[in-house]
């Protein structure tokens, strides 16, 4: 189901919360949309989840204006929403499987069917052993694949996620995203991703729109605004942007990448070299070109140690030289054995 | 002693018959109105269908009959009970003001317990497209239960208390046996008893009643 925003307008009081937003969201197809907090994430996905009416503009899903519904038409739609949320939201008096038959209990579908397809959901989000589980004893990320399950149950169309990996830890985010990402697929979701973490645009999103202050900055394709982003706030949240994908080096996720490829050569400096020009000096005394794909400064013990991951260019005479070079400096470099 | 044995007996029976449907009929007057109160109450206090006027009318007439001392609403009361039983005096006459004394205590106690649940929950269920009956019976009070559970033990305690009360104007149990025998005819043996007795069943009525709350939450 495609989604189009027009012009939406909610202030609280004074608080201009969304001033005038107006998005297309293309169906089957997973949308980012990031901003920090209190930029208006919250309050637009309220709207577009139809737990909130604008003050001005206007929501449709396919042709269908869906802002101005009234009571028992809004009740209708919103079983066709499937909606996950940071803190899960589950409910504690039911097990993981009388979770996942809520929905479809309030539709008033008959036992038998409730629960083959809570079995067949509990499965499809790798819980199939645990329908009988208290919430309490599920781990975080079960909890949000029973969350996913429930969101899913009564077959809708589109999935809000509202900051759904936030309380997650990274492998746990990674796996959920790509839970979502093969849902999308299998059953033709439009998925809309509410964020405040760039990774997860990255590692999920097709499009994105980047919001600040209540109004879109910049969208586009996932790819175009990652090789060109234009807006200060875009930059500034790729500046920020850590390392999910190398999570087993917890050094790593403090660098500031450039880049999403690794380099080949990691160069470690410690103490007071950390003030020193080494690479400049390198790119002039030798015939070698150094391209920095991260780097950053950690505080170990009271000590700074630098970290840059690069590549060296050159011939291989050159490059050893180079190697040689740095490590008279006194800075360590490791050297990745494929590229 | 096989005196004190029949009067303490008898009391006590009378003190349970009160307490027990008192106990049912504040309930079922002050459920209704706790769960008015919680569902009509501002969105941001957990409302699931705020209406200020109802909220602000039933709130005040929950603290007006809160305030009164007991045993001034037990008199104000007495027409009542002549109208619903036919008699202001004895047991069964007594069970009118006492339900209605519980009752906006009740209603109280159900409100904060509900309002209790977590609002993410009650976005869930409501983005999910429940009805408000539905949230209220399916979300808001099976979330709710071991708190509501704590308030009910809490409110038979009360009237326990009450009952005692309701005992010294002519409402029979322990409470009027240790008025008119224990303080009147200095009869200290009697008092005793009927005050271990009284203490006692609290006792009781606060173990089990946190024993299932606490079974409840262990289920979770």
């Amino acid at each position: 189901m495609r989604i189009a925003l027009k012009n939406l307008v909610k202030n609280y009081g004074s608080l201009h919360a969304v001033s005038d937003i107006s998005l297309e969201i293309p169906q089957n197809r997973i949308f980012g949309i990031i901003g920090k907090s209190g930029a208006g994430k919250s309050t637009l996905v309220r709207m577009m989840s139809l737990l909130e009416k604008p003050d001005a503009g206007s929501v449709w899903f396919d042709d269908r204006r869906v802002d101005q519904l009234e009571k028992n038409e809004l009740i209708a739609q919103r079983r066709k929403i499937g909606m996950i949320f940071q803190n899960f939201n589950l409910f504690s008096s039911r097990t993981a499987g009388m979770n996942v038959a809520y929905p479809l209990e309030i539709c008033g579908i008959s036992k038998q069917e409730i629960d083959a397809k809570v079995k067949s959901l509990m499965e499809i989000v790798g819980l199939g052993d645990r329908i009988d589980a208290p919430i309490s004893t599920l781990s975080g990320g079960q909890k949000q694949r029973v969350a996913i399950a429930r969101a899913l149950a009564n077959e809708p169309e589109i999935l809000f996620c509202d900051e759904a990996t936030s309380a997650l830890d990274p492998q746990t985010t990674r796996a959920i995203l790509d839970l979502i990402k093969s849902l999308q697929k299998k059953m033709n979701l439009t998925v809309v991703m509410i964020t405040h973490q760039m990774e997860v645009v990255r590692d999920s999103c097709n499009f994105v729109a980047v919001l600040d202050e209540g109004r879109v900055v910049e969208q586009g394709a996932v790819t175009e605004i990652f090789s060109n982003p234009r807006s200060s706030v875009t930059k500034d949240f790729l500046a920020h942007l850590m390392s999910v994908a190398s999570t087993e080096d917890a050094e790593a996720e403090k660098l500031v990448r450039w880049s999403s490829k690794g380099g080949r050569y990691t160069l470690r400096f410690r103490g007071g070299m950390t003030d020193t020009p080494v690479l400049s000096r390198l790119g002039r005394d030798l015939p070698v070109e150094v391209n920095i794909r991260a780097g950053g400064v950690q505080h170990v013990e009271g000590e700074e140690i630098g970290t840059i991951v690069c590549d060296i260019s050159g011939v291989e005479e050159n490059r050893k030289a180079a190697v040689k070079y740095l490590q008279e400096q006194g800075i360590v470099v490791e050297e990745a054995d494929n590229e | 002693m096989s005196e004190i044995l029949r009067l303490v007996g008898t009391a006590t029976w009378q003190t349970l018959i009160m307490v027990f449907f008192s106990t049912v009929f504040s309930l079922l007057l002050g459920l209704p109105l706790g769960i008015l109160l919680c569902i009509s109450s501002p969105e941001d206090q957990g409302g699931i269908k705020p209406m200020k006027v109802l909220n602000e009318v039933l709130g005040r007439i929950v603290n007006v009959l809160r305030s009164f001392p007991f045993l001034i609403l037990m008199i104000v009361l007495f027409p009542l009970s002549r109208l619903l039983l036919g008699k202001s005096i004895g047991t069964a006459a007594t069970i009118v003001p006492l339900s209605i004394a519980a009752a906006p205590f009740v209603a109280r106690v159900i409100e904060s317990a509900l309002k209790e649940v977590d609002h993410g929950v009650i976005q869930a269920a409501r983005t999910m497209g429940s009805t408000n009956a539905q949230i209220v019976f399916k979300v808001l009070i099976p979330e709710a239960l071991p708190s509501l559970v704590s308030g009910v033990t809490l409110t038979i305690i009360n009237l326990i208390g009450y009952s005692a009360m309701a005992g010294t104007i002519g409402g029979g149990g322990l409470g009027d046996l240790a008025i008119r025998y224990g303080f009147q005819r200095w009869r200290t043996d009697v008092l005793l008893a009927a005050v271990i007795v009284i203490l006692i069943m609290v006792e009781i009525i606060q173990v089990i009643g946190n024993k299932i709350s606490a079974s409840l939450i262990s289920k979770r």
